[in-house]
This record gives C-alpha cells, sequence and structure tokens, in this order.
C-alpha cells in the first residue's frame, strides 16, 4: 500500500482527556498545621483555596499500614469514620478556622498523583491533581500547589517485625494524639533521638507503660532537657543494642531480646528511628529532588507552582545526621537478621534473597540462577533500586515499599559499599496510595476517549496476518478491525 | 564467524536476545547500553507472546516453551490466551478473528459466557463470550530481559551499561568500531537495536530509518487469586495475570513525541490510568475491588507501515538495523534468531522476512510523519 498519504491518527491522545471537574487558585494537600496555615494564608489573599486530608483513611488501608506504620495496634475505634472524623476536628481546632476564611475543606480525600505537562507529555489540557475518597476519584486543576504531606515512618527489620505490634511513631502518634484509638500497653521505643524521645514521653503521658528505649549507638541522641524527662520518668535506655530476637503469638508480639541477652517484655515495638518526608507525589510527578541528610533524605527541591511546607518540605534542621544515624541502625540489622528475616513483608522477600537477587518462591531457581547475586549484579554497574525491585519483587507489593523501600536503599547502599545517596531513590508511581480499580476508574469518560481507544496504535498493517497481505482476507481483515486511520 | 567481534548497540529485548544467540554461535558479543538492561519499553509491555501476524509467528511459538530451559533463568511463560467480548462488535470482531486462526489452523475455541467464567473466574456474565487461543502466552517482560542479558554472560557475552553510543568508526565500507563516551569498542559486525534512537544513529551512517516515538501507559493491580488462564484480553486492552496474581494492563491512545539521541526524555504516566481502570473493571468485574498500586508508561517506536524493520545494509555491509516497531517483546526469541542469522549468513534460516526490509520505505516521503499526523503535539 502506499505508505504516502495525509491524515490525522484517530488513536492518538490528542484531545481525548477530560477537563478536571473544578478549578482552584491553590490546591493544598495535607491538612496537618502547615497544611492549614498555606491554605488559611491564601483564602485571606483571596484565592479560591482547596485543602485536602486523606485522613480518616480506612480501616483497611491502616491495616496496610498506609499512610503510616500503624502496626495493627488500632482499636476498633479506627473502624468507624464518622467517629474519626470528629476526632480530627476535636484535635485540629484550626481546621474550623480554615473553613470560616473561605477554605474549601475536603477530608478522607486522598491526593493520588500530580499531573502536568512537560518532559514527554504535552497531552494534558492543564495541570491536575488526582483526588479519591471513599466513593470515586476526580482531577482538580490548579494554578498553584502545597504539598504538606507530612512525614511518614521508617521501617527497619528485625527478627519478627513481621508481626502485628511492630510500628512505627507517626502512627504512634496519630493514634494517641489524634484519635485515642491504640491498642497496645507496654511499649519499646527503638532509638533515642528527639522522635524517639518525643513518642515516648507522649506514650507515658498516655498512661501507657514504656518499657524501655533502644539505641544501636553507645550515647544517647537527643536533646538533652527531652533526655532528663526520660531520666525523670524512669524509663531505661539500653546502649549499644538492636533487637536480637523476639517473640510472639496470634496478637502479635510479646517480648524481645536484645543482643546482649536482656529480654524485655512488650506489646508494640515503637520504630522510632526516623521519618521520612512524605515526597511520593513529588517524586511520582518527577519533580527535582535533593537528598539532604540533616531534614531526613529526599526533600522536594524546589519548582514554580508546587510548594512543599511542613515535614514533607524536610525535617527541621538541627545539624543531626539523620541518614549515619539510620545507616548505623541498617548495619545493626544486617548483622543479627537471618538470611531467612523478611524484609519485604507484602511480597515475603527474604534477607538472603534480597542480596542474592533471587526470584519469589514462586518461581523455579535453577543453578544459574542462584550463581547471581548483587555481588554479580554490581559487576555489571552500580545497584539500582528499581532493577533489584523488579528482580526480587521488594517494594512491589499492596503497601508500595512504605515498609521497606528505605531499609532496602540503605541495605544496598552497604552490601554495595556505597555512600546512602549514591543508591538511587526508588521510583514512585501514581497511584501513590493503593486505590480500587472501580474508584479510581473515569466512569463518565468523554466520548473522544473511547473513539480513539484502540487496543494498540490502531495502525491496520501492524495487524494484518503476513499470509493474508494481498489477499482478499487483507482487506475484511481492515474493514472489521480498524476504523479510520487510514481514511 | 566464530570468535568474530559483533557489537549489539542497544540492550533491550531484541538486542539481547540477538547477542545470546550470536553467542550460541560463537560469536564475541558486546552489548552496550545506555543505562540498564530493559529500562525502556522492553521492560515496561504487556509481555503478550501470540503474533500471529508476523513472519516471525512460528518461530515465536516453537520457542516460548523452551525459553526458561534455553535460557537457564525464569521468564515466567504461560501458555495460551483468551479474549473476552465485553459489546456486541468486539463479539463479532473476536470471532472473526477465531475464524481466521481457524482457517490458517492456529488452535482456537469460541467460548460462551459459563466457559468464559470458568476459565476466567474474575469476569462477570456482563460478557457476549470469549475466544480461546491454545497457542500463544505471556512472560514476565523485566524477567525476561534479565534472562536473556545473563544467558549473554553466561556464553562469555559482555553487557556494558550506562555507556550511551555516541559514533561509529568505519573504514572500507564497513563499521570497524563503535564508539561511546569512554572507549571505542572495535567490531568485525554491528547490530543497531536502540529502539527510538534508531534513527540518529543510523542517520551518522548516512541510513534513513523512518520511525516515530510515542508514549503508552499501563497499570498493575494488587494480587488477585490465580486464575486458571493468566493471558486475558479483550475489551481493547491488553494484559495478564502475573503469576504473583497481579492484574498488569495496557492499551488505549498513545501519544506521539519527539526522542532525540539521548533517548527519552522522561516516561510520565498520566490520568489515563483512570480510563484503563475502567476498561478492566469491565473486564473483570470481580477484580473490581482490587487496589492499583502503580502506573507507568513507555516510549516505543513505529515503522511507517507499524511492522518491524530487520535488514542487514549494504554499505556499509556488516550492520543490522533492527527495530520490532512497537511490537518486540513477544517476538525476541524468533527476532535475535533472525538477527543472528542475518549478521552470521546474510539471510534469515527459518522464515522469508522480505516484508521487514528497509527499502519498503525508498519512495516515503520526507514529511510522512507530519502527513499523516505522527506528530507531537505542539
Amino acid at each position: 500500500m502506499d505508505l504516502n498519504f495525509t491524515g490525522t491518527d484517530v488513536c492518538a491522545i490528542n484531545g481525548t482527556r477530560s477537563a478536571p471537574e473544578a478549578k482552584y487558585d491553590l490546591v493544598v494537600i495535607g491538612a496537618g498545621p502547615s497544611g492549614i496555615a498555606a491554605a488559611i494564608e491564601g483564602a485571606a489573599s483571596g484565592a479560591s483555596v482547596l485543602l485536602v486530608d486523606e485522613n480518616p483513611v480506612s480501616g483497611a488501608l491502616m491495616g496496610n499500614d498506609t499512610p503510616l506504620y500503624f502496626g495493627g495496634r488500632m482499636t476498633a475505634a479506627t473502624q468507624n469514620s464518622d467517629r474519626m472524623l470528629e476526632a480530627i476536628f476535636m484535635s485540629m481546632p484550626d481546621l474550623e478556622k480554615a473553613m470560616e476564611a473561605g477554605v474549601e475543606l475536603l477530608l478522607g480525600t486522598t491526593a493520588w498523583g500530580v499531573y502536568r505537562n512537560g518532559p514527554g507529555v504535552q497531552s494534558l489540557p492543564e495541570q491536575v491533581v488526582g483526588l479519591a475518597d471513599a466513593e470515586r476519584s476526580w482531577l482538580v486543576g490548579f494554578d498553584r500547589i502545597v504539598l504538606a504531606t507530612g512525614a511518614r515512618d521508617l521501617a527497619i527489620a528485625f527478627p519478627g517485625w513481621n508481626q502485628p505490634g511492630v510500628m512505627g511513631a507517626a502512627a504512634l502518634q496519630m493514634l494517641l494524639s489524634r484519635y485515642g484509638a491504640f491498642s497496645g500497653r507496654r511499649i519499646v521505643v527503638l532509638g533515642s533521638h528527639d522522635l524517639a524521645l518525643e513518642t515516648a514521653l507522649l506514650a507515658k503521658e498516655h498512661g501507657l507503660d514504656v518499657a524501655a528505649l533502644v539505641e544501636v549507638r553507645d550515647a544517647p541522641q537527643g536533646d538533652a532537657a527531652l533526655l532528663e524527662k526520660i531520666t525523670a520518668a524512669g524509663i531505661a535506655i539500653h546502649y549499644g543494642q538492636s533487637i536480637a530476637a523476639s517473640k510472639g503469638g496470634l496478637d502479635g508480639i510479646e517480648s524481645i531480646t536484645l543482643n546482649d541477652g536482656t529480654n524485655i517484655s512488650c506489646d508494640t515495638v515503637c520504630v522510632a528511628i526516623g521519618l521520612i518526608p512524605s515526597i511520593e507525589l513529588v517524586d511520582a510527578m518527577h519533580g527535582p529532588r535533593a537528598l539532604n541528610a540533616t531534614r531526613g533524605g529526599y526533600i522536594p527541591a524546589g519548582e514554580p507552582n508546587v510548594a512543599a511546607v511542613g515535614l514533607c518540605a524536610g525535617l527541621p534542621d538541627t545539624g543531626f545526621d539523620h541518614v549515619a544515624y539510620r545507616m548505623d541502625w541498617v548495619r545493626a540489622a544486617l548483622r543479627v537478621n537471618a538470611p531467612d528475616t523478611i524484609i519485604c513483608q507484602c511480597e515475603e522477600v527474604t534477607l538472603a534473597d534480597l542480596i542474592g537477587i533471587q526470584p519469589p518462591n514462586y518461581l523455579p531457581r535453577p543453578a544459574a540462577i542462584q550463581a547471581r547475586s548483587l555481588g554479580t549484579l554490581l559487576d555489571d554497574g552500580p545497584a539500582n533500586p528499581d532493577q533489584i525491585k523488579r528482580l526480587t519483587r521488594s517494594g512491589m507489593g499492596v503497601c508500595q515499599g512504605r515498609r521497606c523501600r528505605d531499609q532496602v536503599a540503605m541495605m544496598l547502599a552497604i552490601e554495595s559499599d556505597k555512600p546512602f545517596g549514591t543508591i538511587p531513590l526508588a521510583s514512585h508511581r501514581a497511584p501513590v496510595r493503593p486505590l480500587p480499580l472501580k474508584i479510581l476508574a473515569e466512569w463518565d469518560e468523554p466520548a473522544a476517549m473511547d473513539a480513539a481507544w484502540d487496543v494498540w496504535f490502531g495502525i491496520p498493517t501492524q495487524w494484518v496476518p503476513v499470509e493474508d497481505i494481498g489477499t482478499e482476507y487483507q482487506d475484511a481483515h481492515r474493514e472489521m478491525l480498524y476504523t479510520g486511520m487510514y481514511t | 564467524m566464530s570468535g568474530s567481534e559483533v557489537v549489539i548497540v542497544g540492550g533491550g529485548v531484541t538486542g539481547l536476545s540477538a547477542g545470546w544467540w550470536l553467542a550460541r554461535s560463537g560469536v564475541k558479543v558486546t552489548v552496550l547500553d545506555k543505562f540498564i538492561v530493559g529500562w525502556e519499553a522492553s521492560g515496561r509491555n504487556g509481555g503478550g507472546a501470540s503474533h500471529y501476524s508476523s513472519p516471525l509467528f512460528d518461530e515465536e511459538q516453537r520457542l516460548w516453551p523452551q525459553m526458561d530451559e534455553l535460557l537457564g533463568y525464569p521468564t515466567e511463560h504461560q501458555k495460551g490466551r483468551i479474549l473476552i467480548a465485553m459489546t456486541e462488535r468486539q463479539w463479532d470482531q473476536y470471532r472473526f478473528i477465531a475464524e481466521r486462526h481457524t482457517r490458517l489452523n492456529h488452535p482456537v475455541e469460541v467460548l460462551d459466557v459459563k466457559q468464559v467464567q470458568e476459565a476466567v473466574p474474575l469476569a462477570g456474565d456482563n460478557c457476549f463470550g470469549g475466544v480461546h487461543y491454545k497457542f500463544g502466552g505471556h512472560a514476565n517482560p523485566q524477567r525476561t530481559v534479565q534472562a536473556y542479558a545473563w544467558a549473554l554472560q553466561d556464553l562469555g557475552g559482555k553487557i556494558i551499561q550506562h555507556s550511551p553510543v555516541t559514533g561509529f568508526e568505519t573504514a572500507g565500507g564497513k563499521v570497524t568500531g563503535v564508539k561511546t563516551a569512554n572507549a571505542t569498542y572495535g567490531c568485525d559486525a554491528v547490530v543497531v537495536a536502540a529502539g527510538p534512537q534508531i534513527p540518529q544513529l543510523m542517520a551518522q551512517l548516512g541510513v534513513d530509518v523512518p520511525l516515530a516515538a510515542a508514549r503508552a501507559e499501563m497499570i498493575i493491580t494488587e494480587p488477585a487469586p490465580m486464575m486458571p488462564l493468566g493471558g486475558v484480553d479483550g475489551h481493547k486492552i491488553y494484559g495478564r495475570q502475573t503469576l504473583r496474581g497481579n492484574l498488569a494492563y495496557g492499551g488505549g491512545p498513545h501519544e506521539w513525541l519527539d526522542v532525540d539521541a539521548t533517548g527519552p526524555a522522561a516516561r510520565p504516566s498520566t490520568p489515563l490510568a483512570r480510563n484503563l481502570a475502567k476498561r478492566l473493571a469491565e473486564l473483570l468485574p470481580k477484580a473490581a475491588h482490587l487496589n492499583v498500586i502503580r502506573s507507568w508508561a513507555g516510549v516505543i517506536e513505529n515503522s511507517p507501515d507499524g511492522r518491524p524493520i530487520i535488514d542487514r545494509l549494504t554499505s556499509p555491509d556488516n550492520v543490522v538495523v533492527a527495530s520490532m516497531s512497537s511490537v518486540g517483546f513477544g517476538l525476541s526469541p524468533a527476532s535475535g534468531h533472525a538477527i543472528r542469522d542475518l549478521v552470521i549468513d546474510g539471510t534469515c534460516s527459518f522464515t522469508n522476512i522480505d516484508l521487514l526490509k528497509l527499502s519498503r520505505f525508498d519512495g516515503l516521503e520526507k514529511d510522512w510523519r507530519e502527513k499523516r499526523g505522527w506528530m507531537p503535539i505542539a
């Protein structure tokens, strides 16, 4: 056939996308103190402002440690979304002020992706943020967006960490302060920097039994005044230690054993080693980011129209090297964890299989693949978490890597004897929260989208069977299966 | 050609398969890749392996069931596919395709709604019926790409990653070396299998290869219970249930792009994930509650007729150019074999691939992309 023809590609994306349902001068993601302040400031300047916050999230999501590392220690109260909503308003009086200032507020609403034209995409009608609640998803346009998504918990594996009762400090603080819905009684806190000290004191204030703090380094790491309060409260800190073993039952963790043999009974281990600025949205939109060890890891590097405020912009800089501290914990973890310790809980990837770059256990392991390892992979180039994720499945599960991506990156740095900053950040992908197909679906998509929809490019000659070329079947094939591209 | 040196430009699935086939014939192979093997479209596709429109089809079908054993690494290959019709129009189309297969002796069975649900428990009674291909199948693209790379290394071949090719050295009508920023790799023959970057690379050799690049997208869900048959297509989406249980699906409108010599600038996914989610929830309604946990995009190139280009040039006469025109993964066992044959013997031993020659585009106008609207959005 003549390949020189004039036409339009009816299967191209051009002009098929829906416009956003609404548009605001300013959209703020995250209704913590920084987000609320940004929203109020925007409204005061006369801007139309939408403030969204994913909390309260569903019990199912909390059960998947999303967005924080709840460790299954929520009470049944978290199943009642009305009660949770009320708790949020009670704990955040400024929300009322924001609404009075004219801010439109949507709670229980997740921002799962930010999209705009740039390298590799020019087909978006305008820049949008994808939102979803328990019923549906939709797109909202904006002139400016402020990300106030906070910080999430860092998890670090120890023997038996993959059982209920092992959780993060941000999750514990949220359950205690906001919801009053923490089900544990006796806590061991990992860490002795400010986060650990503050979490331990908060737990104590709430009448909980803080059994001990465990510090991997030989000296306390946190603020002296906080340390004094810990001492005054009679809470012991075990220095130069990590968890060497743990015991548990149906309800989860029951006791831990430190490297020096000390046994401590507890129903909760709160990992308070560090917080990770929540940069999922920035990274998924290919926004610039930079590693900043004193501000908690990778943080947004700033660009026009996309601002980050609060903890997602970085932890307060006190000069403390969070990355070096976490690396010390991971080094200790690599020393004590048995090869069969699960590192990726969703995909059940063990430490041995992660470092061995072995496939999941539903695949065969012929001799050739058993001979492969991180060592052989490093002969081909520096470690890349996305490549290792593809091969081992670590970080590929329903928690979207929240529990393992950070520790895996640190393990790869240590095992390949490279500084942490040389290991690329495993990519974040939209939707940055798990979203059911039926919620994510654009059920009322424009007719233009369906009209342009083909299973592939809609090039008729691409799929005409080679035996049929030049026969009567060729035309029948084209007529039956294609409409338009070559017209 | 045993003992001769072949440099392969591009560590995607086509270049790696070619390298593996050449290494099996005793050739010293070096694969150069700009980043990491399989990083572009080869590791981002639906994993289908049922390309009955290709002259390479029979070889594709012959090889896939043996690939795990031949490579020595698991590919997750699974046999068979089902197309489920969700509209009357699709039902007509799929039965038309089934008739065509029957005519060519490819085993197919037309399924009623109940039979569809038996094979695909996540399907609903909202479908019209299905067509079961008792051939073809699917595999894990990322695992397969790495399997080719490792198998090639096991045969003594070299993979040089993070090394974009910048140019060629020529002498006496042949390419004698392939240049990167840090080194020049001497060679007796070259395979250029660099996907969307092929036109820029081949232009350096004075050869015009008409290709246009575009972005396409996919989504994946959390694992679902394993179905008897994971290769489920239809409703104008393609995909598979992985052996882990996840549903990985793509399809829908593409966006044409300009790609320069350094490769795609980015691979952004877009809210098209919502339109994919709608169709997947309709195709497999009993999976509608499953969480989508990632979306991604890939950049692929197409030739003007959508068919591959696999050709050995006349000048320089030791260069084979290979673009699979956006349908490369499934055909890779066979495309590698064909490329090996062209490099070593000058002709394909197992099928006629004249259809894939570059010369079919000799009369193509320079502005073919503009004329037919295969252009980036301004």
